[in-house]
């Protein structure tokens, strides 16, 4: 990644907190304990083997899980069984999946209209245009009237992050966005994810692209079975690890 | 950084293809003579059909009597469409008084442009067409029964195909949108609507709709104080709708579970509630997906319309049976009869699922 590096976000004023957070699948504990505090314009990236709950640490914050114990704080919300509050944070939080989840029976250009007609009440013709805003921003204008069907996954995935990004959202959450793209895509999402970066949004991302983790990261989080085993600056986080296992997964995934 | 713009035209001329693979000629040569099997099972279909049509058309046109005003007359021994003069009203419109057929004809005219609302994209003066099309079924029903200034007809003068229609048209109006609430209902996350949803759906499937239309007739008559009375034909109209829409329900639901979980997380997190992200996700991929099903049982539930013959309603296959019994042409119109009830369910069924193909060709968004 040859982009100079962004600057380090102020820390002034903490966006999500998370206190003792424990969530089970079943009988599987797939979330122990977890605390994390993000600030805002912070970019925290999440790594760790797969199975270790980092999706699912994620999707806490939206509530696309549901946890059992401890605490979800977003913006000053607290995720509980309030469907106001949900509402609420869902429509601070914008959200990339692996695998897009693009409307497939809708254009790029009303895939990215949609909430804003529906939840915001925005009208068409400046929902529209401000759609149009964001497809430029993720340097796909010209696909605006195709359907998701006809474009590329790299295409598609910059759709998606321009159709978060719709609704003006106060933070971003990225879940292996680049996984499910050939190699020639990826570097195109993490373009438009690195100028997102820039623009001072606050973003959490799963991601084992460690080039890109390197270039934005205001700090990595390394998980493993359903706990935060390695917190630190990119940096540190890469040149000396402090824990086994992340000495471990750093030389698996860094090997080739 | 696009690679989808690379032009490949520089490394060779594209060239129009071969002249015997394009055009009518390579129609032919690809659809009916490629390889051996498919060329004999070509003479073969050649053969039969020359068996079949020759004599089929003979016997109903060629050497058919046209004229006459009793069976008897009927000579020759191609088919007897004498009875077509005197009959064919009754064979529409059953025993709705004559100097009303207008009305009939009038309520099928507007349900054209009511149902192009419905079905057909980018036409003018659109929204107001769609609610033209919402208020088709009562405008229609007002046409039929009277009332209002109009004359009232009670709904045991319709018969003939016009009471195919009516049953029909009303059973896939409405259980379209009944078999939609009951599929989601039947995932729904609460447990009673769904209690609710699986108990009426397996009840309706498991019994046979003559079953069913028995019940309405004459046993729901005696649950219900004896001056209160449901109209014949709604009771009818209500079964064969709640019938059909057991059957939507499973279809549809079939629908909803090929549409991948990430379409609901999308949703979701985008802050689109729970009807809202049905309404504008979910249902119009599930939907589209279940086309070919969704036609199977509107077709079926025309089709299903015949069996009101049984409760004594006379339908068109109804008014068939009472001219085969008729003294004047007995023995004469038996084929005749049901041939012309045929044509009249195929050209609707066939129409129905034309517009299908149709309607799935203009929905396919992986189109390039």
């Amino acid at each position: 990644m040859a982009e100079p590096k962004t600057s380090k976000s102020n820390v002034d004023q903490n966006v999500i907190e998370i206190t003792a957070l424990n969530k089970w699948f079943g009988n599987f504990h797939v979330l122990q304990d977890i605390n994390l505090t993000v600030s805002q314009g912070e970019k925290i990236i999440i790594c760790g083997p797969s199975g270790s709950g980092k999706s699912t640490l994620i999707r806490c914050i939206n509530r696309l899980e549901e946890h059992q114990e401890g605490k979800v704080v977003v913006n000053g919300t607290e995720l509980s069984h309030d469907l106001k509050d949900i509402d609420a944070v869902r429509s601070e939080v914008g959200m990339v999946f692996q695998s897009f989840n693009l409307f497939p029976h809708l254009t790029a250009l009303d895939n990215c209209t949609l909430a804003l007609i529906w939840v915001r009440k925005t009208p068409k013709a400046d929902a529209e245009a401000l759609a149009m805003e964001y497809l430029e921003r993720v340097k796909i204008p010209e696909q605006a009237h195709k359907y998701p069907g006809q474009l590329s996954g790299g295409q598609q995935q910059r759709v998606a992050i321009a159709r978060s990004l719709c609704m003006n959202p106060k933070i971003m959450l990225f879940d292996e966005p680049t996984s499910a793209l050939d190699p020639e895509m990826i570097k195109e999402v993490l373009d438009t994810m690195i100028e997102l970066a820039e623009t001072g949004m606050t973003m959490l991302c799963v991601t084992h692209e460690m080039g890109f983790a390197k270039t934005i990261a205001d700090r990595v989080i390394f998980m493993d079975e359903g706990r935060i085993v390695e917190e630190n600056e990119p940096e540190k986080f890469f040149a000396n690890p402090e824990h086994e296992r992340t000495k471990l997964f750093l030389s698996q995934i860094l090997a080739h | 950084m696009n690679t989808t713009d690379i032009n490949y035209s520089k490394t060779g001329k594209s060239r129009p293809p071969p002249a015997n693979t394009v055009g009518l000629i390579g129609w032919v040569r690809t659809n009916l003579f490629n390889g051996l099997l498919n060329t004999c099972l070509t003479f073969i279909s050649c053969y039969l059909l020359w068996l079949i049509i020759p004599p089929l058309l003979d016997w109903a046109i060629f050497n058919a009597d046209f004229t006459g005003n009793v069976g008897r007359e009927c000579t020759t021994d191609g088919a007897c469409w004498a009875w077509l003069d005197q009959r064919i009203e009754q064979f529409l419109y059953g025993f709705y008084p004559a100097g009303s057929y207008w009305r009939v004809n009038l309520a099928i005219l507007l349900l054209f442009p009511a149902l192009a609302y419905v079905l057909f994209e980018n036409l003018p003066f659109s929204n107001y067409g769609r609610w033209y099309s919402l208020a088709y079924p009562f405008l229609a029903a007002f046409l039929l029964v009277g009332g209002f200034g109009l004359e009232g007809i009670t709904t045991d003068k319709f018969g003939g195909f016009m009471l195919n229609l009516v049953a029909g048209l009303s059973g896939i109006i409405f259980s379209l949108p009944i078999g939609i609430l009951l599929a989601l209902g039947r995932r729904s996350k609460l447990p009673a609507v769904r209690l609710l949803s699986v108990t009426f759906i397996e009840f309706i499937r498991g019994v046979p709709l003559i079953t069913l239309l028995f019940v309405a007739i004459i046993i729901l008559q005696l649950f219900l104080p004896p001056n209160v009375s449901v109209d014949q034909l709604v009771r009818v109209m209500i079964m064969i709708t709640l019938f059909a829409s057991a059957y939507m329900a499973e279809v549809i639901r079939g629908g909803l579970q090929a549409i991948p979980n990430g379409q609901y997380e999308a949703a979701q997190a985008m802050g689109l509630g729970y009807w809202q992200s049905m309404r504008l996700i979910i249902l119009p991929q599930a939907l589209k997906i279940s086309i070919p099903g969704i036609v199977n049982t509107f077709i079926g539930l025309f089709k299903d319309t015949t069996l009101v013959i049984i409760i004594g309603l006379f339908d068109i296959l109804g008014q068939a049976r009472v001219l085969q019994t008729n003294p004047d042409w007995m023995g004469k119109v038996d084929h005749e009869t049901y041939l012309l009830a045929a044509i009249f369910f195929f050209v609707i069924c066939f129409s129905i699922s034309r517009y299908s193909i149709n309607l799935e060709k203009r929905l396919d968004t992986n189109r390039d």
